[in-house]
This record gives structure tokens, C-alpha cells and sequence, in this order.
């Protein structure tokens, strides 16, 4: 039998870390970082815009800031936020002890926030990328942009790694660590959900990778992909680009249907309405989410059969989310309904989803979609489905889960406070953008003329954005206040809730589940409490535990990669005060060199001991 | 759960998934070499869109050279068959001769990237570089990233069988080179595909 763990200092515990609680709590510290970050940046670029003719932002600056806000916001932001979640919840939801590979999930936290800091670096040496997150060609072609490109280009390559080996270890963990009982069709719908986007990311980040190569090729290296004198193609990048593209709202926003799946029905006090319509419309969504990538591409000159397809493929995707939300309408028909923080949000998201659906479908249309295209309007639409479907339903995944996460509740006073501010400011600033669309106001301009009446709705957006940074101001008020002053949980299950986290202690133990939860339903903890005594049956007797040791070894590999990155976008830099090369090849040694490491040190990891699991049983009741 | 189970009785029928630690490897390959499968992909989509891209550089017809590449062909084919042959020794518990199958794979592997790089230089030694044309750089990578595959595929196998050379078959290893050998078998597979999109149709038709 392996050593038994040994005592470490703080920090070096949590930058060892393989636990997926803590590293769900640090993807939640990282992306919220990123969050404030992108969210600074669009406030400024509503100040901007504020009035005609401003001159708060350069127009330099502005391009900077709308690449780097979209970037930021979705890879650096939602997605590790959703990850938080998924890390902390689903190994709970599943009855597990722990994920399939904890090591490689620690290493796609580290590879993530690696990607994510280089970045971010590009302020530093002249200015962040300039060509939009969508970096069309040529625009991001080396005539045009220097070098923040390259550090959009590898950053992402970077991040995007981190989030694939994520997603590897999601789909593993839900088929192979399943507690005995828990079938497929008993998954939690944020357990669904969470597979079908990592599926999604699984075969939507490649051709991103592919992309990204390409790009960088033509940038550092000198091929001719999108260089049209040379033979290249540049709508080939677009295709690429959206083929990843399109799918990746579907990895944002499935998880984000997930979350709302489980506080509806908590604070319904009823089982969600047609558990499996739910998951086969998620299929069904996550299939056809690969079908209609080009309806990005209806100005591009693809011709009327093709525009007819996409724009066919994309309105049947109305039919599957018109399923879901009346599974959630149907759900709190009739319910016994809790307007807590957390089912605010959940319930004020089925109206904005739906708002933002609507002009999806009249985006789908292609013809219309000349009028549309690069206005207004479609950023009105993609803040519906974005703010108003995944912000909210992360913001109500945080009070719902939080007391699991952090012990204690979150203030409910200055939640719903918090609620309301951030709803109001976000209809404020997007509902007018439709508006401002319709008269013709184009996208990703520094600046507009006065007398174009567009003067009244831009200013009343801006002040709905004040709204929502108030709101996001208070929410940090309150973690900062609960941390101190809220009321302290700790009991199991403080919600009266339905799914297997509520049935672990709080504060969870390193193991999860002192013995193997034996599932006997949907919803398996409401079961027991309507079928047996309200605890979970063991499927196993109270054995000795092996658990994984933690490893310093993740952080190394993404620093190497780091610098790898650093080195390839050295090479387009006027100046670089090393040899790129050095750089480069530095960091591949050194990721190669612990990956080398790792795969030739065995680790048996460690046991705790049965008296150990004996006493915490004790000391938490449950 | 680990894998310290007595071998000393004989291994199981499927050592390479006997324990939740090797059939969680054994998953999450499979799901790794799915998204590979995308990354190829993209990149033949890449390719076969910008193959008539020759600006003033040379055609694909005025540059492959079949009798090389089915050479090449052979040779990795070849490796594949006994990499099986060293997954038979494996079940049956030979690690002698899983060893001597497994090196002669290497070895075929190691050729192949051999004549892989002698094409890839006289290529570019007539005028055929990787900046030529869109054409030529939708090659280079294709094939190269390929190439790089092989090169990342026989490291890993040398490390495993230098790591294991006196250990035996263990349930600890037995995943560790039935993964390995997947990773071969995929690599060849790609490069069946290569030879024909790049290759054949290239020298043949458009
Ligand atoms: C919460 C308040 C937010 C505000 C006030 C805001 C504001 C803006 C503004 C002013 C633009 C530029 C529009 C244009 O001219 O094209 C923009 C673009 C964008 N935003 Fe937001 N945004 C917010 C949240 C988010 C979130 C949460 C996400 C994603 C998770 C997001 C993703 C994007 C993307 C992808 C773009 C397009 C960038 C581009 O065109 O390159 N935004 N946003
Ligand atoms: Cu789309």
C-alpha cells in the first residue's frame, strides 16, 4: 500500500492540486478575472460610443478592445466559468470519487490560464490583436495586422489545448466513474448537458487548432493559405473558422441550459417535466450545431442553394430549443416556486433565451441577412443568447451552488438587489441595439455622426451598462460580505434538494463519498427521501480509499508551453531581445522533458485509512 | 483500484483493460484520436481546396514521384502488421517476442521518416518549398504533420520499451502499449488516405 498523504504548505497545496473541487474553485477565481477584465473593456467601449463623435477611445484602441473583449469573453471567461462548475459538480452528481484523469485535469486548468496570460501579454509589445475575434483574412494576414495578432494566434492555440484535454476527461469521467445505479438515463441534465459540450469541444476545437496552425504558418513562417496572389484561399479561413465557430456557442450555452435544468426544478419543488425529450433535444441541438456554420456566411457569395440550405438547417434548430423551453415552462406549472437569488436568474433567463432565439431565426434568413449583416442587430442577438443565457444561468449556478462550494450561503438582500440591477441594465443596453440595427447603425465602429438619430438609443445602451457594472459591483460586495458575515451551512443539503452533491457533507471531503452512493432513481436523493430514510444506501462497505498525489508537474508543462508560444511570436517581433529560437525550443524541452517525467514515474498515489474515513463520517453526520 | 494486482498467476485475457485506471486510458484514447481524426481532417480539407493553387510554382503532377512513395507505403504498412503481431505476443504473455516485434516496427517506422525526409529535401531542392504556393504549403503541412505524428509516435514506443525492458507485462504497462500500438495503427491509417488524396490523385486526375 502507498505512503499516506503528507502535510504541505498552503500554496504549494493548491498549485499541486489534482482535486477536482479545488481546481473547479480556481477555474471560478481565473475566470472571473477575465471576466472583469473583458467587462472593463466593453464598458469603456460603451463610453465610446455614448455619444457621437467621442473621443474617450482611439479608434486603434477600440479594434484592440472589441478583439480582445469577444476573445476574452468566450474563451477566457465563459468557458472556464462553465468548467468551474463542471469540475465541481459533475464528479458529485455522478456519485464518483474523483474524475478519470486527475492529473490532466489540473493540467488543462494550468494550460488554460497559461494560454489565457499570453494573451494578455500583447499590451505589453505594441498593442493587442486589432482583426476582430473572428481574425478574418485579411484582415490578421501580416500586411495588415501586427504582431498582437500573433499573440491572439498562439494564446488561443495555447488555451484551446488546456480546454480539449478538459474535455477528454469530462466524457471519461461520466462513462467510466459512474456510481453503481446511475445510468445514462439517470444523469442530472447538467451532467448531459456537460457531455454533449465536451463532445462539442472535442470536434469543434480541432479545426480551430487547424486553423490557428494555418494562420500562424502564414504568418511567422511565410505560407501562402489565405494569400490569394499565391493560390490561397481567403474564405477557406472562414469556413474553418466557423465550422469551430458555430459550435461554440452551442458549448456555452448547452451547459448553461444544464444549469437551469437543475434550479428549476429544485425551487419548483417538481421533477423537471420530460427528462428525456430534454436529453434527446440536446442531441439533437449539439448535431445540427455542426450543420449551419455558414449561416455566418450568407454576405460571402456562396449562391442561393447554398444560402437556402444553412438557412433551412438553422431555423430546424428552433424545434429542439422550442422543446426545451416549455419543459422548463411545464416544470414550474404548477410548482410549489421559490423565488430565491438563484431561481431569478433561472426563470429570467427562459424569456431573454427566447428573445435572442427570435432574432436568431430572423438572422437565419438569408436574404433579410444582407440587411442585417455587421449591424447592430446581430450584437443585440448574440448578447441575448450570451448575457441572457449564459450569464445569467452562471450567476445562477453560483448561488445555487456556492453554499456546496464555499460553506456558507451568499446574502440574499444584495443577491436579489444584485439581480435586479444586472436585468434591468442588460435590457437597458442590448434591446435598444436591435433598434439601433434596424436604422443601419454597422458593428465594430469606433464612432458614429450625430443627427443620424442614433444619438438617444446609443446613450440609453451605455447607461444600461453603468446598470450592469453596478450590479456585478454588488455581486463581489456580497462574496466579500458572506465570507464574513453569512450565514454558515452545514448541512448536506441546505436547499431541500434533488441530486447526489446534496448528499455529501459540507465541507466536502477530499474523497467525496465516504462509501459509494447505490442510485435507485432519477433525481436519486429526492428518492430516498420520498422512498427511504433520506440518506443515499452504500453500494460498498467502508474501505480504505486511494486517492492520487498531487503534482507540481502540470504547472511545468504549461509554463513550457507558454514560453514555446512566446518563442513563435518572438519570430514576428522587430526587435526580440533573446533568439526566438531559444525561446521556443526552451519551452518545448521543458514541456516535453515533464511530460517525459511524468510518463516514466510511476505514481501509486496514497490510501486514506479506513479509521481516518470512520471519524469524518462522524464528525459529518451524514 | 490501482493496478497492483499479482501477475505472477498469469495476466487476464485483457490486461490492457483489467483495471478502471486502464479503461479510463483506453477510453480517453479512443476520444484523443477522435479529435485527431478532425485535425487531419481540416487539414486534407485544407489541402484538397488549395491543391490547384500553384501560382507560379510547380504541379503536383510535375513533382510526386510514385514509385518512392509506394515504397514509403510498404513500409508502413508493414509496421503495422507487426505491431499486431507484438499485441498477439502480448496476450499470450511472450514479452520476448512482443519485444522483438515491437522493435522491428520501430524500425520500419524509423525508415519510413527516413525516405520521408529525403522526398521532403529534393522537393525542395527543385524549387518546391514550403513558401512556393498555397499549393505547396497545403503539402508540406499535410504530409509534414503527418510526418510529425510518426516522429511523436516512435519516440513514445522507444521510451516504453527502454522504461520496460526488464519488467515484463504488467497490468501497469499492458495499457500503456496497447494505446501505443493504437496510435500506430492510426497513424497508418491517415497515410493510407494520404497516399490516395494527396498522392494518386495527384499524380492521376483532379
Ligand atoms: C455584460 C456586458 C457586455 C457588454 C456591455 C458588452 C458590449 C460589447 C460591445 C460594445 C461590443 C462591440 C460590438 C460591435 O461593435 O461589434 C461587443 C462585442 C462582443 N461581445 Fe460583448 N458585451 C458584454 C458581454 C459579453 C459577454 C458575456 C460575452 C461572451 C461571453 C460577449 C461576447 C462578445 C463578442 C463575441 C463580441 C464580438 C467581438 C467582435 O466583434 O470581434 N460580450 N460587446
Ligand atoms: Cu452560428
Amino acid at each position: 500500500m502507498a505512503a499516506q498523504k503528507q502535510e504541505k504548505s498552503v500554496i504549494w497545496d493548491w498549485l499541486t492540486t489534482v482535486d477536482h473541487k479545488k481546481l473547479g474553485i480556481m477555474y471560478l477565481i481565473a475566470g472571473t478575472l477575465f471576466f472583469v477584465k473583458a467587462g472593463v473593456m466593453a464598458l469603456f467601449m460603451r463610453i465610446q460610443l455614448m455619444y457621437p463623435e467621442m473621443n474617450f477611445l482611439s479608434g486603434q484602441t477600440f479594434n484592440e478592445f472589441i478583439t480582445m473583449h469577444g476573445t476574452i469573453m468566450l474563451f477566457l471567461a465563459a468557458t472556464p466559468l462553465l468548467f468551474a462548475f463542471m469540475n465541481y459538480v459533475i464528479p458529485l452528481q455522478i456519485g464518483a470519487r474523483d474524475v478519470a484523469f486527475p492529473f490532466v485535469n489540473a493540467l488543462g486548468f494550468w494550460i488554460f490560464f497559461a494560454g489565457g496570460l499570453l494573451l494578455s501579454l500583447s499590451w505589453f509589445f505594441g498593442g493587442g490583436p486589432d482583426a476582430g475575434w473572428t481574425a478574418y483574412v485579411p484582415l490578421s494576414s501580416r500586411d495588415y495586422a501586427g504582431v498582437g495578432l500573433d499573440f491572439y494566434v498562439l494564446g488561443l492555440q495555447v488555451s484551446g489545448i488546456g480546454t480539449l484535454i478538459s474535455a477528454i476527461n469530462f466524457l471519461v469521467t461520466i462513462i467510466n466513474m459512474r456510481a453503481p445505479g446511475m445510468t445514462m438515463m439517470r444523469l442530472p441534465l447538467f451532467v448531459w448537458t456537460s457531455f454533449i459540450s465536451s463532445t462539442l469541444i472535442l470536434f469543434a476545437f480541432t479545426p480551430l487548432a487547424a486553423g490557428l496552425a494555418l494562420l500562424m504558418l502564414d504568418r511567422i513562417f511565410g505560407a501562402q493559405f489565405f494569400i490569394p496572389s499565391m493560390g490561397g484561399n481567403t474564405v477557406l479561413w472562414q469556413h474553418i473558422f466557423w465550422i469551430f465557430g458555430h459550435p461554440e456557442v452551442y458549448i456555452l450555452v448547452l451547459p448553461a441550459f444544464g444549469i437551469i435544468s437543475e434550479v428549476i426544478p429544485a425551487f419548483s419543488r417538481k421533477r423537471l417535466f420530460g427528462y428525456t425529450a430534454m436529453v434527446f433535444a440536446t442531441m439533437i441541438i449539439a448535431f445540427l450545431g455542426f450543420m449551419v456554420w455558414a449561416h455566418h456566411m450568407f454576405t460571402v457569395g456562396m449562391g442561393p442553394v447554398a444560402n437556402s440550405i444553412f438557412a433551412i438547417a438553422t431555423m430546424t434548430i428552433a424545434v429542439p430549443t422550442g422543446i426545451k423551453i416549455f419543459n422548463w415552462l411545464f416544470t414550474m406549472w404548477g410548482g410549489k416556486i421559490t423565488f430565491n437569488t438563484a431561481m431569478l436568474f433561472a426563470s429570467s433567463f427562459v424569456p431573454t433565451f427566447v428573445l435572442g432565439g427570435v432574432t436568431g431565426v430572423m438572422l437565419a434568413m438569408a436574404p433579410v441577412d444582407y440587411l442585417y449583416h455587421d449591424t447592430y442587430f446581430v450584437v443585440a442577438h448574440f448578447h441575448y443568447i450570451i448575457v441572457g443565457g449564459i450569464v445569467l444561468a452562471l450567476f445562477a449556478g453560483l448561488f445555487y451552488w456556492y453554499p456546496k462550494m464555499f460553506g456558507h450561503m451568499l446574502n440574499e438582500t444584495l443577491g436579489k438587489l444584485f439581480f435586479w440591477i444586472f436585468y434591468i441594465g442588460f435590457h437597458l443596453t442590448f434591446f435598444v441595439q436591435h433598434l439601433l440595427g434596424l436604422m443601419g447603425m454597422p458593428r465594430r465602429v469606433y464612432t458614429y455622426l450625430g443627427d443620424q438619430g442614433l444619438d438617444t438609443f446609443n446613450f440609453i445602451s451605455t447607461i444600461g451598462t453603468f446598470f450592469m457594472s453596478a450590479g456585478v459591483i454588488l455581486l463581489v460586495i456580497n462574496v466579500i460580505y458572506s465570507a464574513f458575515k453569512g450565514e454558515r451551512v452545514t448541512v448536506a443539503d441546505p436547499w431541500d434538494a434533488r441530486t447526489l452533491e446534496w448528499a455529501v457533507p459540507t465541507p466536502v471531503p477530499e474523497y467525496n463519498f465516504a462509501q459509494t452512493p447505490q442510485v435507485r432513481s432519477l433525481d436519486p436523493l429526492f428518492y430516498e427521501k420520498i422512498h427511504g430514510d433520506g440518506t443515499m444506501k452504500p453500494a460498498e462497505p467502508i474501505q480504505p480509499i486511494h486517492m492520487p498525489n498531487g503534482s507540481i508537474l502540470p504547472l511545468i508543462i504549461s509554463i513550457g508551453l507558454f514560453f514555446a508560444g512566446l518563442g513563435f511570436i518572438m519570430m514576428n517581433m522587430d526587435n526580440p531581445i533573446i533568439n526566438p529560437w531559444i525561446v521556443a525550443i526552451g519551452g518545448l524541452v521543458i514541456t516535453f522533458g515533464s511530460m517525459f517525467v511524468r510518463s516514466v514515474k510511476e505514481d501509486h498515489g496514497y490510501y486514506v485509512p479506513v479509521e481516518q474515513v470512520k471519524a469524518d463520517l462522524k464528525k459529518g453526520g451524514n | 483500484m490501482a493496478g497492483h494486482v499479482d501477475t505472477s498467476k498469469g495476466l487476464p485475457s485483457h490486461p490492457e483493460r483489467a483495471t478502471l485506471e486502464g479503461k479510463n486510458k483506453f477510453l480517453g484514447f479512443w476520444f484523443f484520436l477522435g479529435g485527431e481524426t478532425i485535425l487531419f481532417a481540416t487539414f486534407f480539407g485544407t489541402y484538397l481546396g488549395l491543391r490547384n493553387g500553384i501560382a507560379d510554382g510547380p504541379s503536383s503532377q510535375e513533382m510526386f514521384h510514385l514509385p518512392l512513395v509506394f515504397i514509403m507505403t510498404m513500409l508502413l504498412l508493414t509496421s503495422s502488421l507487426t505491431s499486431v503481431l507484438a499485441m498477439f505476443a502480448m496476450k499470450k504473455n511472450n514479452f520476448r517476442a512482443f519485444k522483438v516485434w515491437m522493435w522491428i516496427t520501430v524500425l520500419l517506422g524509423l525508415s519510413f521518416l527516413g525516405f520521408e525526409i529525403y522526398e521532403f529535401y529534393e522537393y525542395v531542392h527543385q524549387g518546391f518549398g514550403f513558401t512556393t504556393s498555397a499549393f505547396s504549403s497545403s503539402f508540406y503541412s499535410l504530409v509534414g504533420l503527418h510526418g510529425a505524428h510518426v516522429a511523436f509516435g516512435l519516440s513514445w514506443i522507444i521510451v516504453l520499451l527502454i522504461r520496460y525492458n526488464k519488467s515484463g507485462i504488467t497490468l501497469t504497462n499492458a495499457p500503456k502499449f496497447y494505446v501505443a500500438g493504437l496510435y500506430w495503427h492510426f497513424i497508418d491509417v491517415v497515410w493510407v488516405f494520404i497516399f490516395t488524396v494527396v498522392y494518386l490523385m495527384g499524380v492521376g486526375g483532379h
